[in-house]
């Protein structure tokens, strides 16, 4: 699995700690900015209610596994690094997977075989190795929050378009009127690649606007 | 750079490599020849399903012409109406859709078909599929029951009224008359009714605006590839190919599989051989490459037809060979004269 790093501290001062919160939001958010994490991104936003489970799911373990690397980071020979974050990512994502059964056994099935594939969501494991293995704790739990966070809107925003569109309603409320003809595609995979598109191509606009002006 | 005296005369020595003659070919030349090709089928269709079909087809085109348009004009570039490519993509498009689908389909179809089948690629040149299937492709996934049911052709007051359909409120369920009947490809794979030939061929059975009269498509595309401005590897590619695997499908079990005959002229094959497929940014290079593709297609829609889900298989048999087409160029580079291939 691809993953990509931004070098983003190009001046000098280190950031302060209400940034490395921020960042994750919309600067370096991972879906739309660091476009990591596909697999999710894509699979499970078929409806608002299976992105935010999803979201939240990823925000538990990124926040949980970041802390942890971070606090053992000075304990971890250099050689085996990538196999102890690993495990201590699965640890986190087996507490998820069992918790969430606990909760909602429907939202469970509906999420499938992709809460065990947190474990190799490249934005927990790239936070992982790009963040908490070089920052204090107090930093890459922020880092860790951000950026899940920054992911559960991006998982939302995907979402809630396509719930919207294919099933007429959001989070399980109809909000359209019955005799909206339901886009049967944004519910097929077809349609989280179009939405994710589109999507990209707004906050490129937007962000390339900023630049510009 | 010498400035050339005032009394010698204004000719200037170009010295540019070959080719020196050129055949006054253009984009905007060549595509108002396909425009031309394209009326026989655009008025057979006026003339089988009415008012359903003009307005379908002027909304269609219109709404990819206004999508460009826009697109243009929101970018900031010259406007890329002029080469009449984007009025072959909007009738095209039309063409693939069943009559009496509910206008605001049609829009979102077109838009989709503009902007992402060719714009957002770079425009004309630079698409990797057709539009037009990009848009009808879209339609099929989005509202399939929509793109499914069939208004049928020859009606009484086609000329006074539209069908119920055409006029639903955007973004509201289309209700349908009564009356609704299947294409001969659904009535042969569903219910094991087969149409006659010679109606197939003729165009008098229902089914998409363009799919209907065979002649009709074929008589513009023998005046394209006379005037060499289509490939004629590749609907041949396509024929051969549905010709054989049909015949010998036919001959195991006569019940099951249908003729060749029925295979070629039923459903969207003709406009898509003739058309769709000879799109020219879309479609390979070589002349071989070209072969190979339609061979590619033909092979496509069979295994589609005769083992699918689908009654109809010609759509995503091109889209795919349409994905393919830049691997099949790799693979039927000419050689250049005196290369010799080094063993790597």
């Amino acid at each position: 699995m691809e993953i990509r790093t931004k070098v983003i501290n190009s001046h000098d001062k280190t950031p302060s700690h209400s940034d490395e919160f921020i960042k994750g939001l919309w600067r370096e958010n991972p879906v739309f900015v660091q476009v990591l994490g596909m697999c999710p991104t894509l699979a499970v936003t078929n409806s608002a209610i299976n992105a935010l489970a999803m979201g939240l799911a990823t925000f538990f373990v990124i926040v949980m596994s970041n802390t942890l690397v971070s606090l053992l980071r000075h304990a971890i020979p250099q050689q085996v690094r990538i196999a102890s974050y690993i495990l201590i990512i699965a640890t986190f994502v087996t507490l998820v997977d069992y918790l969430l059964q606990a909760m909602s056994l429907t939202l469970h099935q509906a999420l499938g075989a992709f809460v065990p594939l947190i474990v190799v969501n490249c934005v927990i494991l790239g936070r992982a190795e790009a963040f908490a293995s070089k920052n204090s704790a107090a930093r890459s739990f922020l880092d860790g929050a951000g950026m899940g966070l920054g992911f559960t809107l991006g998982l939302l925003c995907l979402g809630m378009v396509r719930e919207l569109l294919g099933s007429g309603s959001l989070f399980g409320f109809m909000l359209l009127p019955d005799n909206f003809e339901k886009w049967t595609i944004m519910l097929l995979p077809g349609g989280g690649f179009f939405t994710l598109g589109l999507w990209l191509l707004v906050i490129n606009y937007f962000n390339r606007r900023k630049v510009q002006s | 750079m010498t400035i050339p005296h005032k009394k010698a005369p204004n000719k200037t020595l170009q010295i540019r490599p070959s080719p020196h003659i050129s055949g006054g070919a253009s984009v905007e030349k060549i595509m108002a020849n396909v425009i031309l090709a394209l009326m026989p089928t655009v008025l057979f269709a006026i003339y089988l399903f009415g008012l359903a079909a003009l307005v379908t087809i002027l909304i269609g085109t219109f709404s990819c012409l206004l999508t460009e348009y826009l697109f243009c004009k929101a970018n900031g570039k010259p406007s890329s109406i002029s080469d009449n490519s984007i009025i072959i993509t909007g009738v095209l498009y039309s063409l693939t859709l069943p009559p009496g689908l509910p206008l605001w389909m049609v829009c979102i179809g077109g838009i989709i078909a503009v902007l992402l089948g060719k714009l957002l690629f770079g425009g004309l040149g630079y698409n990797l599929f057709n539009p037009a299937l990009v848009g009808r492709a879209f339609l099929q996934a989005a509202f399939p029951s929509a793109m499914t049911t069939w208004y049928p052709a020859m009606n009484a007051d086609r000329f006074t009224s539209l069908p119920l359909s055409t006029l639903t409120f955007p973004f509201t369920t289309p209700s349908y008359d009564t009356i609704s009947s299947a294409t001969p490809l659904a009535a042969m794979k569903f219910d094991q009714i087969l149409t006659d030939s010679s109606d197939l061929f003729l165009g008098l059975s229902s089914g998409s605006l363009g799919e209907t009269s065979s002649l009709l498509i074929l008589t513009g595309g023998i005046y394209l590839i006379a005037r060499r401005m289509m490939r004629w590897q590749i609907p041949a590619g396509i024929f051969i190919t549905v010709v054989i695997i049909s015949t010998i499908t036919h001959n195991i079990s006569p019940n099951t599989y249908p003729s060749a005959q029925f295979m070629l002229f039923s459903g969207g094959l003709m406009l898509g051989a003739m058309f769709m497929a000879t799109d020219m940014v879309a479609s390979p290079i070589t002349a071989k490459g070209c072969f190979i593709y339609g061979l590619l297609i033909g092979v496509l829609v069979m295994i589609i037809r005769l083992w699918g889900g689908m009654p109809e298989g010609v759509m995503y048999a091109i889209l795919f060979a349409n994905a393919v087409s830049p691997h099949i160029d790799r693979w039927t580079q000419p050689r250049p004269y005196g290369y010799r291939k080094t063993k790597s």
